[in-house]
């Protein structure tokens, strides 16, 4: 079984004012339960704007961190939300990330965990 | 080499380094997928194949050509593999990525999967691999190409050619691209990402992007050959067997394409009985049995136009009206703009000069080597021989390929004289 992160691109800013968010999520919410009906769900979130974001900077384990506001990088498209899915199908998380690129109409980027295996990736249980 | 095919002493010696090349070539697909299946690893199939054809290179000549040349490497390369498997398992990690492709235990229900190299196919040409990956990985795997032998045919440095393979072996490794034939539901979008990785190997020999020579002839039958394993595999695919008719009837044009001095030769230009009339037969043949089909995609479609082509014993017999109609049935299946250059070229031969380039205007292809060319063809019928000779050289400029800019570059060069002549 492999872990894929399915990374989504925002633009920065607002979103555009035609754009129907509950119509969005409504249809994220259909592939969602069809991530989930797989069995592959492991998590999902969206993330706050690049202005939210604080980098911190600590060369080693005795230098004092430099905190900085902002993001790492600035772009104009920046991590905007992710999924995280467990698959032992790459053809069915390119599905499912397709269907999450056409409902939002952002870019969506697919990228395997490395080692499979690795214990720290098994999902908690709550 | 000994020509003695009826004596068995005679086959015996004749079993040089040519021939287990010529095996390697034609079986490495088969023997690699059989391996993959079994081993769950495209590396170490690929490492069992060259073991075995190591010891056919030792024993071949010795002992004679086995009678199923494909049976043995497939045996002695999952003895030597599992013999490497059982030195390397203490090596955990190794183990771990022989089981990393993700090759279902047993046939899925996904059809009938007649030939494991269906499913190699579809793992080389997986989408999410480069198209400069899909080729690389095409040849090198189901046709049997060496790393050095694909570099050369693309004009690209060994190492950069061995490095775009390995990424696309760790792509394929990290991502876990699964080897299996696609569910029905993806098979149409998938199966034409395979023919367009043919089509461009293809395409590459026909007319090279780049060097000194107009095309490169093993390529393109090296295409040729790899459409043939796809309509062995895919019988009921017609665009499969549309591509394989496509190429079959361009290529036979080859001979005629050049003269005596290696210069381009176009195609009204061309001494037709220096075509190959096997291949026009077996393209005919083909373009008639998938049509019948009565699903016609982008590549019959392409292959009956140049059927109507193959069809004239002499340019001025080409049916013209037929080619039209043929074009615009396909810009009902691909509308773009390098069909309708297609088209307007016809429509030039059956409406003038005049109307075609009025069509021409319409098509936003400026700095596509073909748009200039029919410009320039069509400003020199209209009499326009300044702006034509302008297109001409506009056209030599875009082509990386040295016997189609000399081509070029003497058609402005004619025009310039006809425009100086009627100052």
């Amino acid at each position: 079984m492999k872990t894929y992160l399915i990374s989504l691109f925002s633009p920065d800013g607002p979103p555009p004012e035609d754009l129907d968010l509950s119509r969005v999520m409504a249809d994220l919410e259909v592939v969602n339960a069809d991530i989930r009906a797989a069995g592959a769900w492991v998590f999902a979130g969206g993330l706050g704007d690049q202005a939210s974001a604080t980098t911190i900077r600590k060369p080693d384990a005795v230098a004092d961190a430099v905190l900085t506001d902002g993001p790492f990088a600035e772009a104009k498209e920046h991590l905007g939300g992710f999924t995280i899915v467990r698959c032992d199908d790459y053809d069915a998380v390119l599905g499912w990330a397709e269907r999450i690129a056409g409902a939002t109409g952002l870019p969506v980027e697919v990228r395997p965990f490395v080692d499979h295996d690795d214990p720290g990736q098994q999902p908690t249980d709550r | 080499m000994v020509d003695d095919p009826a004596g068995a002493a005679g086959a015996r010696s004749a079993v040089t380094g040519a021939d287990i090349a010529r095996v390697f070539r034609a079986e490495h697909g088969r023997a690699v997928s059989v391996l993959i299946r079994t081993l769950g690893d495209i590396d170490l199939a690929e490492d069992a194949v060259q073991d075995a054809f190591a010891v056919a290179v030792e024993r071949w000549p010795r002992e004679g050509m086995p009678p199923s040349p494909a049976g043995w490497i497939i045996t002695t390369a999952r003895r030597r593999a599992i013999d490497r498997l059982r030195r390397e398992s203490t090596r955990e990690a190794r183990h771990e990525e022989a089981l990393v492709v993700h090759a279902p235990p047993e046939p899925r229900e996904e059809g009938p999967v007649k030939d494991e190299r269906l499913r190699l196919v579809f793992t080389c040409c997986h989408p999410a691999l480069s198209p400069e990956a899909r080729v690389a990985l095409t040849l090198r795997l189901l046709g049997g190409l060496t790393t050095p032998e694909i570099a050369h045919a693309f004009l690209v440095p060994e190492a950069t050619m061995a490095q775009r393979i390995v990424r696309a072996k760790k792509k394929i490794r990290d991502n876990g691209i699964p080897y299996r034939v696609p569910r029905d539901a993806d098979l149409p979008g998938r199966l034409a990402a395979v023919l367009a990785v043919i089509y461009l190997v293809f395409n590459e020999g026909h007319t090279a992007s780049s060097g000194d020579e107009l095309g490169r002839p093993d390529l393109a039958l090296e295409a040729i050959r790899l459409g043939r394993v796809l309509v062995e595999l895919m019988p009921d695919e017609p665009e499969a067997m549309g591509l394989l008719a496509l190429m079959l009837l361009t290529e036979a044009r080859r001979p005629a394409r050049t003269d005596a001095a290696g210069e381009l030769v176009l195609l009204p230009d061309q001494d037709r009985s220096r075509w190959d009339a096997a291949m026009v037969a077996e393209g005919h043949d083909l373009v008639r049995r998938c049509l019948r089909r009565g699903a016609p995609g982008p590549y019959q479609l392409q292959a009956a136009v140049n059927a109507v082509h193959t069809d004239a014993t002499r340019a001025a017999d080409t049916d013209w009206a037929q080619i039209v109609q043929l074009y615009d049935h396909l810009l009902r299946v691909a509308p773009t703009d390098v069909v309708r250059l297609n088209r307007v070229v016809a429509v030039a031969e059956l409406d003038g000069p005049q109307a075609a380039l009025s069509d021409l205007r319409r098509l936003g292809l400026e700095g596509y080597t073909p748009f200039h060319v029919v410009r320039a063809e069509l400003l020199g019928r209209v009499g326009r021989w300044t702006d034509s000779s302008a297109e001409w050289s506009r056209a030599a400029d875009l082509t990386g390929n040295a016997p189609e800019a000399r081509h070029l570059r003497a058609r402005a060069a004619h025009a310039s004289e006809r425009a100086a002549a009627r100052q």
